[in-house]
């Protein structure tokens, strides 16, 4: 391969938003040993900035769209929606932190700097458009959440919960190398473009070892999204993670992840759909059942909505199990209405945990409609978005994603899950009768007034889902425009 | 020469089979007809002629793996440099810059992990404080 002497240009324009992650990331890291004051709030704006440079410098990006360093990156629209929805993701985590940080005494620059490289892995796990470059940014994105999730470390939950999700998350890694091997050794390259021109052309290889390779990634992939049969890692780790951390991760990973799954398997493994179909089916079905059934006999919230996040992954692979680009769209839109509301209801656990985080249970959201009306009718559009009740984001996700199956033909699957969201219904609404109609514990009670932050965090996430319900079609239109990937 | 592949790969086969004929037959020869005596000192692990002084299964510090990973760290940089540097006249500016941001990056972990502590032996948990 010729070497070219100078980095183009446009190339560095297409990157800008993971250079801008890198640099704040690193800037923070090194200022913590720096400034020995714990008390300032001056990391968490220099993040919050970081990440609002990099929210505009992806929308610039895509004033150019194409590839970057030869076909290795691909800033279309597709990277460009995730790269938004994982940034924003960002933002939302940032602004329940500050409280939360400082209810723990653990305010250093540390957490913001994994957060941000975090984030750069995933922004180049969504424009990567080869099998090293997503593994790569599979790779940053994964080391930086395992130590977030044990960022209390004074915390034995946090413990085990950052050692679960480090020994499973990199045993599910191997697998997904794996099959990235097996690709590379029967097709002879990692572009996903030349990969699926390697499936469809006359000298096809064999199609065992490509499909050995599918199921390997599809195993590595389906842990990143917890579905289901590879979903057992999710409650305990994100019950010990802390909850600022547990909303990053039930949502920022998780979209970057989903976006990965469907750029192969829409590119590179569309020849040879037939063959996976079946096994994103079974996953689809399994991840929303057992969500679901799962979830009903949760006490405490974070492993409820945990395991709402499995169920929420199986409805966004029936989008998948529809392999068409309506589908591709619907998916991208569920997950951006999916972030909103899953940040937006983690931010109100957050905020109502306490220090130590000792309130967490059902029974601990008893009268917090009367304590704090605002928190709760926040938390109230949070949870009818998830059931997918109308004029809220989750129902036109639901809407979308169902549609889009039943014009592939798959009418089981719809009727299945549509009788999962009906199952899933009840365990919101117990949340619900227990904040309106209980009288006040302890925890609202005690609950401290909300903070600039949390407000917001709590106000942009329901702003959100209100607009995705009352006006779809913004965000929808341009996922419709962006769903025909590069083949 | 040899045309099959089974014509190929009998040497590899007879080999094979020689190596675990020997191993099998000196293991078997020595428990036949070797001469066994049990006693404590005989059970005592061989440290070439030193009298053991405890159990090797004690708790190590936690820095020795810190050392460990660091390490590697810098190690694989030490890596990084020797194929760049090969090919560093055909690279010109472009290899040079490109290797500027790798060490720049890698040298703010090292500003990072030395004003954190990590490489002063003596720096107790204590004096780090609680984090």
């Amino acid at each position: 391969m010729p070497v070219s002497n100078f980095v183009n240009p446009a190339d560095l324009v297409r990157f800008l938003p993971e250079i801008i992650l890198t640099v704040m990331g690193t800037l923070l890291m090194v200022l913590d040993p720096v400034l020995h004051k714990r008390s300032s709030y001056a990391f968490g704006h220099l993040s919050l900035l970081g990440l609002a440079a990099a929210l505009v410098a992806s929308v610039y990006a895509f004033r150019d769209p194409g590839p970057a360093f030869g076909g290795m990156l691909m800033v279309d629209g597709f990277a460009t929606f995730f790269r938004v929805l994982v940034i924003g993701v960002g933002i939302l985590t940032i602004l329940p932190s500050y409280r939360f940080l400082a209810r723990h005494d653990a305010e250093t620059s540390e957490y913001h700097a994994l957060l941000l490289y975090s984030i750069a892995g995933q922004c180049l796990m969504v424009s990567a458009n080869e099998l090293i470059m997503i593994f790569l940014g599979l790779e940053i994105s994964s080391i930086a959440s395992y130590i977030l999730a044990g960022y209390l470390r004074d915390d034995k939950r946090a413990n085990e919960s950052a050692l679960k999700y480090f020994l499973l998350g990199s045993f599910a890694t191997g697998f997904f190398l794996y099959g990235v091997a097996f690709i590379y050794g029967s097709t002879g390259t990692v572009n996903l473009t030349s990969v699926h021109a390697a499936l469809t052309g006359p000298n096809a290889p064999s199609p065992v070892f490509v499909g050995v390779a599918a199921a390997l990634m599809f195993v590595g992939l389906a842990f990143k999204v917890s579905a289901a049969p590879f979903q057992v890692w999710a409650p305990d780790v994100y019950q010990g993670a802390p909850t600022p951390v547990t909303a990053f991760l039930s949502a920022g990973p998780k979209a970057a992840a989903f976006a990965i799954f469907l750029r192969i398997f829409m590119t590179s493994f569309q020849p040879i759909a037939n063959g996976w179909e079946p096994l994103v089916w079974g996953s689809a079905l399994l991840s929303m059942t057992i969500g679901n059934f799962a979830a009903l006999l949760q006490s405490n919230v974070k492993r409820l909505l945990a395991y709402s996040s499995i169920a929420h992954a199986g409805y966004v692979l029936v989008a998948l199990t529809a392999r068409s680009d309506v589908g591709t769209a619907a998916a991208m839109f569920y997950l951006a209405a999916y972030a909103f509301m899953n940040v937006g209801a983690f931010a109100v656990v957050s905020h109502l945990s306490g220090r130590g985080e000792r309130y967490q249970n059902v029974d601990d959201f008893a009268g917090l409609g009367q304590k704090q009306p605002l928190t709760a009718a926040m938390l109230t559009i949070f949870l009818l978005s998830l059931i997918g009740v109308p004029l809220t984001g989750g129902f036109f996700g639901k809407f979308y994603i169902f549609k889009a199956a039943l014009e592939s033909h798959l009418v089981w699957l719809t009727v299945l899950g549509l009788l999962n969201s009906a199952v899933a219904a009840y365990y919101y609404l117990r949340l619900l009768v227990m904040m309106y109609m209980h009288e006040p514990s302890e925890a609202a009670t005690n609950a401290e007034p909300l903070s600039f932050g949390l407000s917001a965090a709590l106000i942009l996430p329901a702003l959100g889902t209100l607009v995705l319900g009352i006006f779809p079609s913004w965000v929808l239109e341009f996922a419709g425009r962006s769903s025909n990937l590069v083949k | 020469m040899p045309s099959s592949i089974t014509e190929v790969y009998f040497p590899v086969l007879v080999q094979g089979v020689i190596a675990i004929v020997l191993a099998a037959a000196l293991i078997v020869l020595s428990y036949v007809l070797g001469k066994r005596v049990k006693n404590k000192i005989k059970d005592t692990p061989y440290e070439s002629g030193i009298t053991p002084t405890g159990d090797a299964r004690s708790r190590f510090s936690v820095k020795f793996y810190l050392v460990a990973m660091l390490f590697i760290l810098f190690d694989i940089e030490a890596i990084f440099l020797y194929p760049w540097a090969v090919v560093y006249r055909e690279l010109k500016m472009f290899g040079f810059i490109e290797m500027l941001v790798f060490v720049v990056l890698i040298l703010s972990g090292f500003f990072y992990i030395w004003r954190k502590g990590a490489l002063d032996w003596s720096y107790s948990d204590r004096a780090r404080g609680k984090r």
